[in-house]
C-alpha cells in the first residue's frame, strides 16, 4: 500500500484509528525518496534513521493517548533554513558547509513537541537569496511537473518535496514570496502568515524584517494543521506578537462556500498589467468569475504604489542581509584558511572565506547592500526604500478598507526553464513582483493551485497556477477558508499532480 | 559624507585592541614650549566614556553578566552570534542606564531604537554591534565639575545603551578570542567639546564615576575597562571661533593616564600648528610607557559603520512609570552629600570630599553619625569622627586589604567605633593603641574593649609610676640631658620618645610631657625652678 501521497489530516485519520503506524507511513516516504529523489534533487540531505526513529516514538504517544497533536508521526521536510539540534545547517551555502547546529529553533522546538517525524532538510537558494533554487551551492532541485523546469525559490526544495510526494508537508521560509511563488510553481499550497505569528528565532536571517516562517501543504487544511502548531509569541523573538492562535484547522473545517455571499474582494489593476502571462491571467479571471458565481462582491482596486515594491524590496531585503551575513567571516564559520594557503592577514582570512564560501547571487546582495547603507548613500537609498515601504503599508491598509481579502496571480510566470533566467538577475527578481510587497507590508497571504497551463516545451505536459490571496494584518483565518472555499470548487488535488 | 546625518558621532572604543599602526609615532619634548606661546590656545575636548552596566544578565541574552570565567564558559547562541539567534532586550539594563541619565539631568526619550554598528572584528561575532544612533534613550543633560574652586557646567550630548564586544588574547603569534564580555551591557556617555583643559577631563571623568559607582550601575574599574574614556581633541588660538581639527584618543584606561594623554595631545597639537604644520583628523593611541600619542589611523582609513536600525528588535517604549520607578532609586549623589556635609556638619571642602569619594565610606560616615545621636555611652565631636574616618579608619583599611589581599572587608559596628572613640578621648588608650584597636577590630570583629584588654593596651596614667620610669630615663641619658640643658630643646621630643618605648606605647603622651618638663626642670634648674 503506498501510503505516501496523502494529505496530513489523512494521515492523522489513518493514525487516530489505528490504520497505520507512523512508521509504515515514514517507510513508505523512505521508499519514495529513494527511488523520485535522485531525480527530482529536493532534499539536500535525509536522515531515515531519525525519522524512523521519531515515528517510533510518535507510535508510542498515538498508542498511550486518544488525544495527540495533528502533527503527531507526520512526515515532514524542512527548509535548510531551520537550526535543528546536532543536525547539519548550511543555508545551502558552502559557508556553513561544517555548521552542526547546537540548539533547535522555536519552530523545530515546536515540531518536536508534536511529535513530528523529521525526513530531511529540503534544498533551497543560498541563504534563501533567489526565486529558482538554482542558487544553491549544492544541487538543483527539478519542478517536478517538468524536470527541466525550476521549482521556484528559495524555498524550491521544500516545494518540490510537497508536490512529488516525499512528505506530508514542508517548513519553508517567505521574505519576498520564498514560500509562495514556488508553492504556485510547483502546484501546492503556499501560506506566508504575518509577520511575526511565527517565531524566527533559530532561522537563518536573511531580512529579519520581511523573513517569516511559512508552510507548503498538499492542500488549505494541512496548512491551517501546520501553522496551528508552530504558530504563537515566542520570548526569544521581539518581534513576535501575542496573536490570539486561532483553531485555523478547525475553522477550515468549516468553511462554507455560503460564506462567500457579500465578501469583498479587491482585484488590484497592478497585479494584471504588462509582464503577466495571458493564460495565467484567464486562469485567474476563471478563478473572478466562480467567486462572482459565489455572490463575492468584486472590486477593481489600486495599490498604486507597487510599481516601486521590488526596487524598495531590493534595497531593505539586501541592506539587512549585508549585515546578518557579516557573522559569517571565517572566524567561527566556513573553512579556516591557513598561512599555506596565501592567508596572512586577518583582511586576507576575511576576503579568502567570503570569496569561496559565497555564492555569486548572495555576494551581488552583500555589495547592494553594503552600498545602500553606506554614509551619503543612506537618505537615497535605505531611507527612502522605508518611505516607500510605509506608502505600501498605506496602500494595503486603505485597500482593506474598502475589501476583505485581495486576490491575484502569484507569479507572473509559469515555471520557467533551468538556466532562463540565471544570466539576467533583473528578470528573476521581478518573478517575485506580486509578492513581495505583501512581505513589506507585513501581511499574510497565501498561493492555491488552481489549474494548470500548457507546458510549451513538453508535449502533453501542464504547469500549475497559483492564485495568491492576500488578507489584513493577522486574519489567517479568514485567508485559510476563502482558500478552502476556492480549494473545494476548484479541486485542483483530485485533477492534477506531478506524475512522477 | 556628513550630509548623509551618518557620518561618524558615536565613534566608540576598539575594546582595548592595540590595533596600532606601523607609525613610530612623533615624539616632542613639552618642555620646549614657552608658557606664554602655550597660553595663546585653548583646547576643545569632548569625552566619549563608556561603562558597563552591573546588571545580573548580558543586555540582549540571558546569559550571565560576570567577570573573570573561563573563556567562552558564559555565552549562548545570542551572544555568540551564532546564525539564526535574535537579541531580546534586557530591561535591567534599560532601567540601569535611564537611571544613569536621570543622575546626569539627560532628558528621557520614551521612543528609542537600537541600531546596528556594522564592522568586522573577531571579537564581534555577529559582525555587528546593537547600539542606538538617531534616536538614543536619553539625550540633552549636563554634569557640573568644580576645578580649582571653580564650577563649570559640562553638557552631555546624550547617553545611549549598547552591548561590549568580545576579547582577544594574543599569546605569541597566536590570536585567540573570548566571548564571555560579548553582549555585556554598556551605556555610551557623550559629552560636548564643553571641556577646556585635561584637569577639567579627569575632573568630568571622577565625577562621572563617581555617580555611577554610587547608583551601583558601574564598579567604574578603568583597569579592568569596566569603565572606558576616549577623548576628542582640538586646539585653536584664544579667540578663534572656529574650531580646530580633532584627534580621537583611545586606549586611556586608566585615570593616572587621562590627563597625561590630553596634556600630551594638546602640546602635541600646539606644537603642529606653531611648526606651520596641519593637525590632521585622525585616531590617536595613548601609549603610557612612552606617555605619547601615536597614530592609530586616519579619517580616510575610519570605518564605515554602516548604522541602520536594528530590525530584530521593537521601539523601545518606556512608560511614565517606568521612569518614574527609576527615578525614586536614585539616593543622594556625592554632590549633594558633600554640600549637606558642608552645610549640617560644618565640615571642610577636603573632609567632604574625602569623605564623598568612596560610597561605601561614606554610607559608614552616615552611619556613624547617626549611632553617635542614640549612643548612650557618651557624644564624639562630628569633625572628630570625621577625622578618625579619614585619617584613622581609611589607613586601618588599607592595612587590612594588603594583608587579606582582598577589597571586600566588613566595617566595624559604627556602635564599637564610636565606643573606640570615646575611649581614646577620655584618656584610657592614647590614640596610637587606638588605631591598633582599630585594626584589630577589622580583622577579628571583635569589640574594642575586649581587644584593649586581650592587648594590654590601657594607658599607663598612673603618676607614681610614670614618674619612675621617667626619672630612669633621664639617668640613663646624661649626655642629653646636658644638652638639653644647654639649650637645645628638641631633645625633650628625645625623652618622651625614651619613655614611650619604655612603656611600649601605652604611656598618656600628655602626661608624660608634663611629668618630664617638671623633672627636668627640677634637674636643670634646681629645685626653684627658673
Amino acid at each position: 500500500m503506498d501510503l505516501s501521497n496523502l494529505t496530513i489530516h489523512q494521515i492523522n485519520d489513518l493514525l487516530k484509528y489505528r490504520e497505520v503506524k507512523s512508521v509504515d507511513i515514514t517507510n513508505s516516504y523512505i521508499k519514495r525518496i529513494k527511488e523520485v529523489d535522485p531525480v527530482v534533487s529536493a532534499y539536500l540531505y535525509n536522515d531515515f534513521e531519525e525519522a524512523l526513529s521519531n515515528a517510533a516514538d510518535a507510535d508510542k504517544i498515538i498508542q498511550k493517548n486518544k488525544d495527540f497533536p495533528y502533527l503527531t508521526g507526520i512526515p515532514l521536510s524542512i527548509k535548510d533554513i531551520f537550526l535543528i539540534k546536532g543536525k547539519k545547517t548550511t543555508c545551502a551555502s558552502k559557508i556553513l558547509d561544517n555548521f552542526i547546529s547546537p540548539y533547535d529553533s522555536t519552530v523545530i522546538r515546536r515540531l518536536k513537541e508534536n511529535n513530528y517525524v523529521f525526513l530531511g532538510k529540503t534544498n533551497m537558494d543560498e541563504f534563501a537569496m533567489g526565486s529558482s533554487t538554482e542558487n544553491s551551492a549544492y544541487k538543483i532541485t527539478k519542478n517536478p511537473y517538468d524536470l527541466n523546469r525550476v521549482p521556484g525559490g528559495s524555498s524550491g526544495g521544500s516545494a518540490a518535496s510537497v508536490s512529488s510526494d516525499l512528505c506530508a508537508g514542508s517548513f519553508g521560509t517567505d521574505t519576498g514570496g520564498s514560500v509562495r511563488q514556488p508553492a504556485s510553481l510547483c502546484g501546492v499550497v503556499g501560506l506566508k502568515p504575518t509577520y511575526g505569528l511565527i517565531s524566527r528565532y533559530g532561522i537563518i536571517a536573511f531580512s529579519s524584517s520581511l523573513d517569516q516562517a511559512g508552510v507548503i501543504a498538499n492542500d488549505v487544511l494541512d496548512a491551517a494543521i501546520m501553522l496551528k502548531a508552530v504558530a504563537g509569541f515566542d520570548e526569544k523573538d521581539q518581534t513576535t506578537r501575542k496573536f490570539e492562535i486561532k483553531d485555523y484547522p478547525e475553522i477550515v473545517k468549516k468553511a462554507d462556500k455560503s460564506a462567500m455571499k457579500g465578501l469583498k474582494v479587491g482585484i488590484p489593476v497592478e497585479f494584471f498589467s504588462e509582464g503577466l502571462d495571458p493564460k495565467i491571467c484567464s486562469r485567474i479571471m476563471e478563478i473572478k468569475e466562480l467567486l462572482k458565481d459565489l455572490g463575492a462582491d468584486i472590486v477593481d482596486i489600486s495599490l498604486p504604489d507597487t510599481k516601486y515594491s521590488v526596487a524598495a524590496y531590493y534595497v531593505i531585503a539586501t541592506s539587512e542581509a549585508s549585515s546578518n551575513l557579516e557573522r559569517y567571516d571565517g572566524i567561527r564559520f566556513g573553512s579556516r584558511f591557513s598561512k599555506d594557503e596565501g592567508v596572512q592577514t586577518l583582511d586576507e582570512l576575511y576576503r579568502k572565506t567570503r570569496e569561496l564560501g559565497f555564492g555569486k547571487e548572495v555576494k551581488r546582495r552583500i555589495i547592494l547592500g553594503t552600498f545602500a547603507l553606506s554614509a551619503g548613500y543612506y537618505d537615497a537609498y535605505y531611507k527612502k526604500a522605508s518611505l516607500v515601504r510605509k506608502l505600501i503599508i498605506k496602500n494595503y491598509k486603505d485597500s482593506f478598507n474598502d475589501v476583505d481579502i485581495i486576490l491575484g496571480p502569484t507569479s507572473p510566470t509559469p515555471a520557467f526553464l533551468i538556466g532562463e533566467k540565471m544570466s539576467d538577475p533583473l528578470s528573476m527578481y521581478l518573478s517575485d513582483i506580486y509578492t513581495i510587497s505583501v512581505n513589506l507590508a507585513y501581511l499574510p497571504a497565501l498561493s492555491l493551485p488552481v489549474g494548470v497551463i500548457d507546458n510549451p516545451t513538453k508535449k502533453g505536459g501542464v504547469l500549475p497556477v497559483g492564485l495568491q490571496l492576500i488578507s489584513p494584518w493577522a486574519t489567517e483565518a479568514r485567508l485559510l477558508s476563502v482558500a478552502k472555499i476556492i480549494e473545494d470548487e476548484v479541486k485542483f488535488r483530485q485533477k492534477y499532480s506531478a506524475k512522477i | 559624507m556628513d550630509n548623509s546625518g551618518y557620518s561618524e558621532i558615536g565613534n566608540s572604543l576598539l575594546h582595548g585592541l592595540n590595533r596600532q599602526s606601523a607609525g613610530t609615532g612623533d615624539k616632542q619634548d613639552k618642555a620646549g614650549f614657552g608658557e606664554g606661546r602655550l597660553t595663546s590656545f585653548e583646547a576643545v575636548i569632548g569625552l566619549e566614556v563608556h561603562s558597563q552596566l552591573l546588571t545580573k544578565t548580558k543586555m540582549f541574552c540571558s546569559c550571565q553578566n560576570i567577570f573573570g570565567k573561563e573563556p567562552n564558559s558564559m555565552v549562548c547562541p545570542v551572544c555568540l552570534g551564532l546564525p539564526g539567534a535574535i537579541p531580546v532586550i534586557n530591561l535591567e539594563g534599560v532601567r540601569l542606564a535611564v537611571k544613569a541619565a536621570l543622575a546626569l539631568n539627560i532628558g528621557i526619550n520614551k521612543k528609542s531604537l537600537f541600531a546596528r554598528k556594522n564592522y568586522f572584528y573577531p571579537d564581534l561575532p555577529k559582525g555587528y554591534q546593537i547600539s542606538q544612533y538617531l534616536d538614543p534613550v536619553s539625550s540633552n543633560g549636563y554634569l557640573t565639575i568644580e576645578t580649582d574652586g571653580v564650577k563649570k557646567q559640562i553638557r552631555i550630548n546624550r547617553l545611549h545603551i549598547e552591548e561590549d564586544a568580545g576579547k582577544l588574547i594574543h599569546i605569541g603569534n597566536e590570536s585567540y578570542v573570548d566571548l564571555n564580555r560579548a553582549g555585556t551591557p554598556l551605556i555610551e556617555i557623550v559629552s560636548e567639546p564643553d571641556i577646556s583643559s585635561a584637569k577639567e577631563a579627569a575632573c568630568y571623568l571622577k565625577e562621572l564615576r563617581d555617580i555611577l559607582v554610587y547608583l551601583d550601575i558601574s564598579d567604574g574599574n578603568m583597569e579592568e575597562g569596566s569603565f572606558r574614556c576616549d577623548a576628542n581633541i582640538s586646539v585653536r588660538r584664544k579667540g578663534d571661533k572656529k574650531l580646530g581639527t580633532r584627534a580621537e584618543i583611545k586606549n586611556v584606561n586608566s585615570f593616572k593616564f587621562v590627563e597625561k594623554a590630553i596634556d600630551y595631545e594638546i602640546g602635541r597639537q600646539i606644537n603642529v600648528i606653531l611648526s606651520a604644520g596641519n593637525v590632521l583628523q585622525e585616531t590617536r593611541l595613548y601609549d603610557p610607557k612612552e606617555n605619547v600619542t601615536k597614530p592609530m589611523r586616519s579619517k580616510e582609513e575610519a570605518h564605515d559603520y554602516r548604522y541602520f536600525e536594528e530590525p530584530d528588535l521593537p521601539p523601545l517604549i518606556l512608560d511614565a512609570e517606568f521612569i518614574e520607578e527609576a527615578k525614586n532609586s536614585i539616593p543622594e549623589l556625592p554632590q549633594a552629600k558633600r554640600k549637606r556635609y558642608a552645610n549640617e556638619y560644618a565640615l571642610t571642602s577636603y573632609d567632604c570630599e574625602v569623605l564623598t569619594q568612596n560610597k561605601k565610606i561614606a554610607y559608614y560616615f552616615e552611619d556613624l553619625i547617626k549611632a553617635n545621636a542614640v549612643n548612650n555611652k557618651g557624644k564624639v565631636e562630628i569633625k572628630k569622627i570625621s577625622n578618625w574616618v579619614i585619617n584613622d579608619l581609611l589607613f586601618a583599611l588599607k592595612t587590612v586589604e594588603n594583608q587579606r589581599g582582598s577589597k571586600e572587608n566588613d566595617m566595624p559596628e559604627p556602635e564599637d567605633f564610636l565606643n573606640l572613640m570615646l575611649e581614646v578621648t577620655a584618656g584610657n588608650i592614647n590614640k596610637n593603641s587606638g588605631r591598633i584597636v582599630l585594626t584589630e577590630m577589622l580583622l577579628t570583629g571583635k569589640k574594642p574593649n575586649d581587644l584593649i584588654k586581650e592587648n594590654n593596651l590601657a594607658q599607663v596614667s598612673d603618676d607614681k609610676g610614670l614618674e619612675d620610669l621617667i626619672k630612669l630615663v633621664l639617668d640613663e641619658n646624661p649626655k642629653e640631658l646636658a644638652d638639653l640643658a644647654g639649650g637645645k630643646d628638641k631633645l625633650l621630643g628625645f625623652f618622651v620618645g625614651e619613655a614611650m618605648k619604655k612603656t611600649k606605647g601605652k604611656a598618656n603622651p600628655k602626661k608624660v610631657n608634663e611629668i618630664l618638663k617638671r623633672l627636668i626642670n627640677s634637674r636643670t634648674r634646681g629645685p626653684d625652678g627658673i
